[in-house]
């Protein structure tokens, strides 16, 4: 099955010294290369942070409205995604658990595939 | 997947119970459904990847044995018996549905006995408690695949409405397929989280049963009952696994205990004021045995610990002589691997009979800000402020108990002990003003 990882953004990205944000963000790097190289991390991003974001705010109608900003509260902002390929919900669990960013969400959301 | 079938909930439960009179065959018929229901439930549910159908089947086959096991006797291997007649009824069924042809082969495939080596209700429990399901799911989930009982006895158990329940369970088994939660045990390094969340949704369902959170049962025996079977069949699964052991002795001393814990009228009786020699000494004994077979295998756990601070109440010959030194030291070691402020309450009401009120009182204030609306915090502080001559302070507290617990038992039990203190009051007051 396929998942979609939703990683949230943890404080130490906007707070934490410069040496120990390059420090997370390495070991991020290498978690996400480690899991590619497995063929379980087949795709995904890190996004720019939530302020570079634009959102569409579509009526009744489908008339569009242009915001500033990410629709979801910025206390709890998106930082990137990925897909995962995994047996079953357990194994798709187990690897986020592995994810290195500390007071960080990853939400694990089946993909529906045709 | 398969519509709704007519014959969907399985009533075999209530047709037995309604029964006019409760033979000794009829209960070892609820015995044996019990035990082959929740087992063949399993075993379809692995073979057909469908825990819709496979709650179908085995309704349609339990319907089938009730009529003819009363009148035939119930067949030698009643397991192979269910596991044909599931088989015959599903092949029936799939054949008339043209859509479930893949299904077919997996029914026909169906081995003509049931194995019995592999016992496949111990992977069905853990999906159920799977964590990725919310915990009422999860409690629902159990007592329907697993006990076996009918959505409408769940609902009334728990009293929400049907549709509610229904709605619970359908979504929680549309999680299971569509999120792929998996039908399996779960690997040694997760086996004790998911362990802890099996036992939290037994001792939900004992809970609920010891004291019901609303309705007009103030404690309902049979859901205690079935928190105690499946206590007992995890035991069975897992028999070197300490913490089941822990929770069925506490689930046992509990039980020892109840028919001393509702007087003639149906009032709650506290542990203090309780009738000992109503105790169940013998089943005390055995739950006892069970803490020991459980500290042998050197693995303690908070439903051990609970389990024996359960059994120094039920070997304690007054509430005065009951062994407090003993039960503050046990709730000291359950803190330690259970450090909620509930715990805390607890100990602190040891440690008011082996260090006074005052002293627990203060242990009380320390956690007051978390469990502000918890209604045991208050009752406890109710008793000891009386204890401490505090008498305005105890109403204020008793009365806040009072407004917030829906168990109509304990509400009445709350208001009598408050009506004591408000007498005290007032009594206070006349000294207080010389009359």
């Amino acid at each position: 099955m396929k998942y979609m990882l939703l990683l949230t953004r943890g404080e130490w990205e906007d707070t934490g010294p410069e040496d120990e944000r390059q420090r997370i963000y390495a070991e991020i790097g290498e978690w996400w290369a480690k899991l590619a190289s497995q063929g379980k991390m087949v795709g995904g991003h890190q996004l720019q942070p939530p302020h570079t974001a634009t959102t569409l705010v579509l009526n009744a109608r489908r008339e569009a409205t242009v915001v500033d900003g990410p629709f979801m509260e910025a206390k709890e902002s998106v930082g990137g995604y990925g897909i995962l390929e995994a047996a079953d919900l357990d194994e798709a669990l187990t690897i986020a658990r592995t994810f290195p960013s500390p007071s960080s969400k990853v939400e694990v959301r089946p993909v529906i595939q045709r | 997947m398969l519509g709704p079938s007519p014959r969907r909930a399985a009533r075999w439960r209530s047709d037995l119970s309604s029964s006019a009179s409760t033979t000794s065959s009829e209960v070892s018929l609820e015995r044996v459904f019990r035990e082959e229901a929740g087992r063949l439930t399993a075993s379809l549910v692995r073979i057909l990847g469908d825990f819709d159908l496979a709650e179908d089947l085995v309704s349609e086959a339990l319907l089938e044995a009730l009529e003819h096991w009363p009148r035939d006797g119930v067949p030698e291997r009643p397991g192979a018996w269910l596991l044909t007649t599931a088989r015959r009824k599903g092949l029936d069924r799939l054949r008339r549905d043209a859509k479930q042809r893949a299904k077919l082969e997996l029914i026909g495939a169906l081995p003509e006995r049931p194995r019995r080596e592999a016992d496949d209700r111990l992977r069905l429990i853990f999906t159920c408690c799977h964590p990725a399901l919310a915990r009422e799911a999860q409690v629902a989930l159990t007592l329907r695949a697993v006990v076996g009982l009918t959505t409408p006895e769940i609902a009334r158990a728990f009293i929400v409405p049907e549709p509610t329940l229904a709605k619970r369970i359908v979504r929680a088994k549309r999680k299971i397929v569509d999120a792929g939660i998996p039908y399996r045990l779960p690997g040694p390094e997760d086996l004790r989280p998911r362990l802890d969340e099996v036992l939290t949704v037994l001792y939900m369902v004992f809970n609920e049963g010891h004291l019901a959170t609303g309705g007009d049962a103030p404690v309902r025996h049979d859901l205690a009952r079935d928190a105690e079977w499946l206590a007992e069949l995890l035991i069975r699964l897992l028999p070197d696994v300490p913490e089941p052991l822990g929770l069925l002795a506490l689930i046992r001393l509990h039980l020892a205990r109840w028919s001393a814990r509702l007087d003639g009228q149906g009032r709650l009786v506290l542990l203090e004021h309780q009738d000992r020699s109503l105790w169940d000494r013998r089943a005390i004994a055995e739950a006892v045995r069970l803490i020991h077979r459980a500290a042998a295998l050197h693995r303690l756990g908070p439903y051990q610990v609970q389990a024996a601070i359960a059994a120094v109440h039920c070997e304690g010959p007054t509430w005065e002589e009951t062994d407090w030194r003993e039960i503050l030291g046990l709730y000291t070691m359950l803190l330690a691997l259970d450090p909620s402020p509930v715990v805390r309450l607890n100990r602190a009401i040891a440690r008011s009979h082996v260090e006074g009120p005052g002293k627990a009182l203060a242990e009380i204030d320390e956690v007051r800000n978390r469990l502000d609306n918890y209604h045991l915090l208050h009752a406890t502080r109710a008793v000891l402020l009386r204890d401490l001559g505090r008498e305005a302070e105890a109403v204020a507290a008793g009365r806040r108990a009072s407004a917030l617990t829906s168990n109509s038992a304990e509400q009445a039990l709350l208001e009598r002990r408050l009506a004591k203190d408000v007498d005290s009051l007032a009594n206070a007051g006349k000294v207080a003003d010389g009359a």
